[in-house]
């Protein structure tokens, strides 16, 4: 492999890295709507894996881009469902700080 | 762009785009802030997508996030109350223990993929990328995307189901 | 004679010939050439909007009976300059209680993705910075923008008039954006193609152009993208009887001045997208090489920017339900229709 051009591995690590970011904030922090925010981080770390070997490793089929193109369209689905959760929790709680939803039953 | 070193630098802005406006995301105090870098970072990720040649996915990325991102932080300000005035705690009390535990996942992720080869393809992209995506989905995965938008119906009748106010 | 045909690759050349013959290396010649090319384009938008401002204000005042701006220059064609310089010296307000980077950033934003659009846009033959092969997809990704852009304003000005605006136009945008990408999914498929160049070339004379096959999807496009660039009837973010002034209460001086011009970009915009996707964009309805085709491209888009004005000061504002429910319960039926009859047309006819 050359070393002056951007390879597969610097996709990979940025990837890596924003994952990990999403991570952290997912088992930190306390708002719903944060936790849901750093889930879109992790969500976008995926799709830059996903597109990185769509290029890297299959360019012609495409495959990566049409799955990432998928969890894009899910990400929606699912930010759906769970702001409507959030509002939910939000009328029984009074707040949305998720570590006071600490019960499965009313 | 044909300069590599354009290239490059290119990757290497974004890159640190998507690293800082992470950070800023998970780090910041107020929701809102939070929610306006979490629209720079995605902003960056497409256009990673663009160094990468997925012109497509670069586009849909910003169509779909920055709505949904809108959407959030209108949620952010409706249910999240004392946004500015009080200095509540954001965190939880497992800071420590999330670090480590992501410290450790990051190490393990670059400890795996460093040295790991890859099959490189040196097959050349088809000339019109959008073009064939759009034809791939209409024949060879028409089942998935058929599936996706059930999963998109489905999601937005939950979605309303759920947040409707009960009558009673 | 009068045709423009290879002007951006002029001025490319011509640039990258003077930055060459300095020594500097390949890449810094590309990063130059590109911002060269970008203030270029910004000083013709820049231009064009400020002859809009005066052109709105006399179309104003002529469906009032009033005279409207007189004073400066013929007819008061350099007014709007008048005004902008007025603008820049005034006291830049900000008030104490803002949220300060995000009541800063918002007139950026905005004003900045206004601007964006016009990279893939066919100004004529040869005229378009890059023409993307999602071309379509491109600029209405940018126009999305514009809702965080109001968001931001009316959150960051801290002050009930502005959130209520900025919610407002977020509902607003966001509901009619629907609509309005399905509207142009009958042309995308129709030319099977996303390229706005691509797009042209097709609709090479009157017969062709994409209005005779897609008259619904032009309509719902067309009541749609009033609704985005928040003019009247749909101008419920900043409605001043309700709002004092919507989102923009707060702001003053330049960034006031850069909410303003943003509109009316928005406004050139919209009509520069009608006429290149319906109405054949730069090409002239009689046939090819008849006049030169920047002028086509102008004087159609200033046609529509006029009905916009038309709209504008002769309809009344819709209340916000009413707003919400035509999106919701008019438009997107109707562009489920379109997209239905497009489809059904493209089986029987090709």
């Amino acid at each position: 492999m050359e070393q002056a051009t951007i390879g597969l591995s610097h996709y990979l690590m940025l990837s890596g890295i924003l994952f990990t970011i999403g991570l952290f904030g997912v088992l930190t922090r306390r708002n719903a709507i944060a936790v849901l925010m750093s889930a879109e981080l992790m969500f976008n770390a995926v799709n830059i894996t996903l597109v990185a070997f769509s290029k890297f490793v299959t360019p012609a089929e495409l495959t990566g881009q049409i799955i990432a193109l998928f969890t894009i369209i899910v990400a929606a689905a699912e930010a759906t469902g769970a702001l409507a959760i959030v509002l939910l929790i939000y009328r029984r709680f009074r707040g949305i700080n998720v570590d006071r939803i600490n019960f499965m039953k009313w | 762009m044909s300069d590599i070193f354009l290239t490059n630098l290119t990757f290497y802005v974004l890159s640190f785009c998507v690293i800082a406006g992470g950070i800023f995301v998970v780090s910041s105090r107020n929701l809102f802030h939070s929610a306006v870098f979490l629209v720079f970072t995605l902003f960056a990720v497409a256009g990673i997508f663009v160094v990468l040649n997925a012109y497509l996915l670069a586009a849909v990325q910003v169509l779909i996030y920055v709505g949904a991102v809108a959407m959030l932080m209108i949620f952010g300000v409706m249910l999240t109350t004392q946004l500015t005035n009080v200095r509540l705690r954001h965190v939880n009390e497992q800071v420590l223990p999330a670090l480590a535990v992501c410290l450790f996942f990051l190490g393990f992720l670059i400890y795996g993929l460093w040295d790991t080869p890859f099959e490189i393809a040196r097959a050349a992209p088809p000339p019109d990328i959008s073009y064939k995506i759009g034809t791939l989905l209409m024949t060879r995965y028409v089942l998935p995307f058929e599936v996706v938008s059930v999963l998109l119906l489905a999601a937005l009748i939950g979605a309303v189901v759920i947040a409707k106010r009960d009558r009673s | 004679m009068l045709e423009l045909r290879g002007l951006i690759d002029d001025i490319w050349d011509f640039i990258a010939g003077i930055l060459t013959g300095l020594g500097l290396p390949q890449w810094a010649v590309e990063l130059f050439g590109y911002a060269v090319l970008a203030v270029v384009m910004f000083g013709f938008v820049a231009v064009v909007v400020l002859f809009l401002i005066w052109w709105e204000r006399k179309v104003s005042a002529k469906m009032q009976d009033r005279l409207g701006p007189m004073r400066v220059g013929w007819h008061g064609v350099i007014q709007t300059v008048a005004d902008a310089l007025k603008l820049l010296q005034k006291e830049d307000i900000t008030p104490k209680a803002i949220d300060f980077p995000i009541h800063f950033w918002a007139p950026v934003i905005t004003f900045v993705a206004a601007f964006m659009v016009y990279v893939t846009i066919p100004f004529g033959e040869g005229l378009i910075v890059s023409d993307l092969s999602v071309g379509i997809l491109y600029i209405i990704a940018i126009t999305t923008f514009t809702v965080i852009g109001l968001l931001m304003a009316g959150w960051g000005s801290n002050n009930k008039y502005s959130l209520l605006g900025g919610f407002r136009s977020a509902a607003q945008v966001i509901s009619y954006e629907v609509p309005l990408t399905l509207a142009l999914l009958g042309v995308i498929m129709i030319a099977q193609s996303l390229s706005l160049g691509t797009i042209v070339a097709q609709q090479s004379n009157l017969f062709k152009w994409y209005v005779w096959r897609q008259p619904l999807g032009f309509a719902i496009f067309w009541v749609a993208a009033t609704a985005e660039c928040n003019r009247t009837p749909f101008d419920l973010p900043e409605a001043d009887s309700e709002l004092v002034a919507g989102f923009v209460t707060e702001y003053s001086g330049m960034k006031f001045a850069m909410f303003f011009l943003a509109e009316f970009v928005n406004m050139f915009t919209a009509s520069a997208l009608a006429i290149t996707l319906f109405f054949g964009g730069w090409m002239s309805p009689f046939g090819p090489d008849f006049g030169p085709s920047w002028m086509w491209f102008l004087g159609k888009t200033m046609f529509f920017v006029f009905v916009l004005m038309w709209f504008r000061w002769t309809y009344p504002r819709l209340r916000v339900d009413q707003l919400m429910g035509f999106a919701w319960k008019v438009l997107l039926p109707l562009a489920f229709l379109n997209i239905l009859l497009t489809g059904i047309g493209i089986y029987i006819f090709d």
